[in-house]
C-alpha cells in the first residue's frame, strides 16, 4: 500500500498546503510542544535563529527561551544535560547541528543514555535528531550518515525516515518514546520532497518498515535518500519489465525484520542499498539478516550497494562517484535479475 | 546555621557506616567472596557525608564509582549496596551494572558510568528540569581532581553558568588520579580557581573536616536555591587506598600517607565530639554497636539473596 493509499485508508483530512520534509518535522516538534509541556528542544541556534537548516523557524517566537534553548557549543554537554533532564522527567528533544558532530557527544549516548535502563529500569525519554547524509558538496564533516555506530549500540532505537509524511509521524512517534532515539533526517530531502500531510496530528510508528513499491523479481531494501533513487531505478525497470519491489527500512533498530524477508521470499533476489559506507555497516547487517532467514528463498546472490569505505569528497565528481548513483542500482537489479 | 546535635550525631554515624561498610568490603575482596573490582574512599569520609549531608528530600546527587558513602545520607541501604557487590538480584542494577556503579533514583542518586565526568553534564541537565518546572531542588555532582581534566568537565560548568542552573559541582581532589599525582594533572594550586573561568563562585575547603565541607555545601546549595546559580566546591583531602583493591598503591610515599593518617577525618571529628559536654563513650558504643549489626545483616542478605537468571540477560535493554 503506498502512502497516499495509507492515508485515504486512514481516512485523513489533508492540508491544502503541500509540506516539505523539513517542514514536516518544524510541524511534528510544534505539535508535540502544544501537546506537552514536558517537550523542550536544546541545541545550538535553534532559537532565535530558527536552527542551521530553519528545522525550528517559529518555534522560539511560539514557546519562548524557556522551552527552546540555545546552548553553548557543546554537544557532550547539552546531549548530557539532555539525559539529566530527561531522567527527571522532561522530554528533550536534541538537535545536533549536522549529523557529523554528533561525535563529539558520543560518550553521553552510547555510555550514558543507552546503558541507564538495562541497569537501572529507568526511563530515558530523549531524542536526538540529527541532519544526516551527502549530496550537497559539504564535504567530510558536513555529510556523514553514521546510523550505524549507533545501530550497533544497544539501547538506542535509531530511525531514519525517507519522505515528510513518515519524517512528521516518526518524529512524533520518538518524542513518545520512553528510549532515547536518534533521528536520522536526511538533509538532501529537506526541501527536495513535498507532499500534503494530513490536518490532524498523527504517528507512524517505529519499527516498522514498509513495502513502498510493489514487484516479483527482485527486493531493494533501502532507507533515507537512497530510497528514492531505488525506486527511480525501479521505475526505469519497468521499461525493460523488470518488476522491483521496494521496501523501505525506516526504522534501523529495532529492525523490522519480518517485513525485509517476506519480501525477499516472495522475490527470491535482494538488493541492499545504503548511504553508510561500505564495511561492517547497516548494509552488511540488512544483508547478513536475508541470508540468515531467507536463504534457502534466494535464487542469487545477495548484492550490497554503499560506499566506498572512504571520507566523503567535497569536490563534485567525487562526490557524485562516492554516493550510489540510480544508473548503479539499476545495473545492480538488471544484473541479478537476470542471473 | 550550627548543626544540632542530632546532625552531628547523623553524621558521625554515616561516617562510621560508609568506613565499616568499606572495611568488610575490602575484606570480602581479599577472601575472593565477591566478583569484580572495588574502588574505595577510605580518608574521604568527611567530604562524602559533609556535602551528601546538606542536601533535602528531592535534590539528586550524581556520584561516581568512589562515591558509595555519599549515597547513605539519602537514604541508601547498605543491604542493596552489598548485595549489588555480590552481583545478586537484590541490587539496585540487578547485577547488571558493576558493583561499584548504584545509584537509587527514587532516593535522588544518579548510577554514574567510569567515564568521568560524564554526569557532570547529566546533574546540569537535572538542574535544568528543576528550574523548568520551578522547583526548589538542588543537584550536586561528585568527581575527584582526575576528571577535572576532561572536557565534559568544562562544558557542564559552562553551560550550567551560561543557563544559571541551581547545581553545586564538587570536586574531591584526593591528591592523585589514580597513579598521577596532580601536578602532572593540572598547572593551577586550586581546581576551585576554575571556577572564575566561568564566572561562577569556587571555594577549597578542607575535605577531611566534615563540618568545614558542610557547612561550605550548605552555602553552595543556598546559593543555587537562591539565585539558582551553580558553584563550584574543592575538598582537599586525600585518597588513603589505591585506585582500586588490586592497586599496591606504591606511587604515594609511605611518609605521605602516615601524615594523612594523622588527618584522619573520624579520628579528627571523634576529638570534635570529646570536646562537647554531651558527647561521651556511650554514644560511641551505641553507634559502633548498630553500625556492626548493619554491616552483618547487609552481608548475610547479600549471600542469601539469589543470582541473576541467565535466562534474563537480553531482558531491560528498552523500556
Amino acid at each position: 500500500m503506498s502512502i497516499t493509499e495509507q492515508k485515504a485508508a486512514a481516512g485523513m483530512e489533508l492540508q491544502s498546503q503541500e509540506s516539505t520534509y523539513l517542514d514536516a518535522i518544524n510541524q511534528a516538534l510544534r505539535e508535540a510542544m502544544e501537546e506537552d509541556s514536558r517537550v523542550f528542544i536544546i541545541g545550538e541556534d535553534v532559537g532565535v535563529y530558527g536552527g542551521a537548516f530553519k528545522v525550528t523557524k517559529g518555534l522560539f517566537d511560539k514557546f519562548g527561551a524557556k522551552r527552546v534553548i540555545d546552548s553553548p557549543l557543546c554537544e557532550s554537554g547539552f546531549i548530557g544535560a539532555a539525559v539529566g533532564a530527561a531522567l527527571m522527567g522532561l522530554r528533550p528533544v536534541v538537535e545536533v547541528q549536522y549529523a557529523d558532530f554528533i561525535s563529539c557527544g558520543w560518550d553521553q549516548i552510547v555510555n550514558v543514555a543507552a546503558k541507564i535502563h538495562y541497569r537501572t529500569g529507568d526511563p530515558v525519554p530523549l531524542v536526538i535528531r540529527a541532519p544526516s547524509g551527502a549530496g550537497l558538496r559539504a564535504g567530510p564533516f558536513h555529510s556523514q550518515s553514521p546510523e550505524g555506530w549507533f545501530a550497533h549500540t544497544p539501547g538506542l532505537k535509531v530511525v531514519a525516515p525517507a519522505t515528510p509524511f513518515d519524517a512528521r509521524g516518526m518524529l512524533k512517534s520518538a518524542i513518545l518514546e520512553e528510549n532515547p532515539v536518534i533521528f536520522f533526517e536526511h538533509k538532501y530531502l529537506y526541501r527536495r520532497l513535498k507532499e500534503r500531510l494530513p490536518k490532524e496530528a498523527y504517528e507512524v510508528p517505529l519499527g516498522k518498515a514498509l513495502v513502498r513499491r510493489e514487484g516479483n523479481d527482485v527486493t531493494v531494501i533501502s532507507y533515507g535518500a537512497m530510497l528514492h533513487k531505488a525506486i527511480e531505478a525501479a521505475e526505469g525497470l519497468a521499461e525493460k519489465s523488470i518488476s522491483v519491489e521496494v521496501v523501505d527500512v525506516r526504522t534501523l533498530t529495532p529492525l523490522d525484520r519480518e517485513t525485509l524477508v517476506g519480501s525477499v521470499k516472495k522475490t527470491g533476489k535482494a538488493v541492499v542499498v545504503c548511504e553508510d559506507n561500505f564495511s561492517y555497516g547497516v548494509a552488511a547487517e540488512l544483508t547478513a539478516t536475508i541470508s540468515e532467514a531467507a536463504f534457502e528463498y534466494l535464487d542469487g546472490p545477495i548484492v550490497r550497494i554503499a560506499p566506498p569505505d572512504t571520507p566523503i569528497p567535497f569536490s563534485p565528481p567525487l562526490e557524485d562517484a562516492y554516493l550510489p548513483q540510480v544508473v548503479d542500482i539499476t545495473a545492480a537489479i538488471e544484473k541479478l535479475a537476470r542471473y | 546555621m550550627e548543626p544540632t546535635k542530632e546532625q552531628l550525631m547523623d553524621m558521625y554515624y554515616y561516617m562510621l557506616l560508609g568506613r565499616a561498610f568499606e572495611e568488610r568490603l575490602e575484606a570480602l575482596y581479599r577472601q575472593g567472596r565477591i566478583p569484580g573490582a572495588i574502588y574505595l574512599g577510605r580518608g574521604q569520609e568527611a567530604s562524602y557525608i559533609g556535602s551528601a549531608y546538606a542536601l533535602k528530600t528531592g535534590d539528586v546527587i550524581a556520584p561516581t564509582h568512589r562515591d558509595m558513602m555519599a549515597m547513605l545520607p539519602r537514604g541508601m541501604d547498605v543491604k542493596s549496596i552489598m548485595a549489588q557487590h555480590y552481583g545478586k538480584v537484590t541490587g539496585p542494577t540487578r547485577g547488571r551494572g558493576e558493583a561499584d556503579y548504584l545509584g537509587d533514583l527514587s532516593k535522588g542518586i544518579f548510577t554514574t558510568v567510569s567515564m568521568l565526568p560524564d554526569f557532570y553534564p547529566v546533574a546540569a541537565g537535572a538542574a535544568l528540569a528543576f528550574k523548568y518546572r520551578g522547583e526548589d531542588r538542588v543537584a550536586l555532582a561528585y568527581c575527584g581532581d582526575g576528571a577535572t581534566s576532561r572536557g565534559d568537565w568544562h562544558e557542564a560548568l559552562n553551560l550550567a553558568a551560561v543557563m544559571n542552573l541551581p547545581v553545586v559541582f564538587f570536586v574531591i581532589n584526593n591528591k592523585y588520579a589514580y597513579s598521577t599525582p596532580n601536578e602532572n594533572e593540572m598547572k593551577i594550586a586550586d581546581i576551585a580557581d576554575r571556577a572564575a573561568g566561568y564566572g561562577i563562585p569556587g571555594r577549597t575547603v578542607d575535605g577531611n573536616d566534615v563540618l568545614a565541607v558542610h557547612e561550605a555545601t550548605l552555602a553552595a546549595v543556598d546559593n543555587a536555591r537562591t539565585e539558582r546559580g551553580p558553584s563550584l566546591i574543592e575538598a582537599k583531602t586525600m585518597r588513603m587506598r589505591g585506585h582500586a583493591g588490586h592497586d599496591p598503591y606504591d606511587y604515594v610515599p609511605k611518609a605521605s600517607l602516615e601524615e594523612w593518617e594523622k588527618k584522619d577525618p573520624i579520628k579528627r571529628y571523634e576529638e570534635y565530639l570529646t570536646g562537647l559536654d554531651w558527647f561521651n563513650d556511650d554514644e560511641r558504643e551505641v553507634l559502633a554497636t548498630r553500625v556492626g549489626n548493619e554491616i552483618k545483616d547487609a552481608v548475610d542478605f547479600a549471600e542469601a539473596s539469589p543470582l541473576p537468571d541467565p535466562s534474563e540477560v537480553t531482558t531491560g535493554v528498552y523500556h
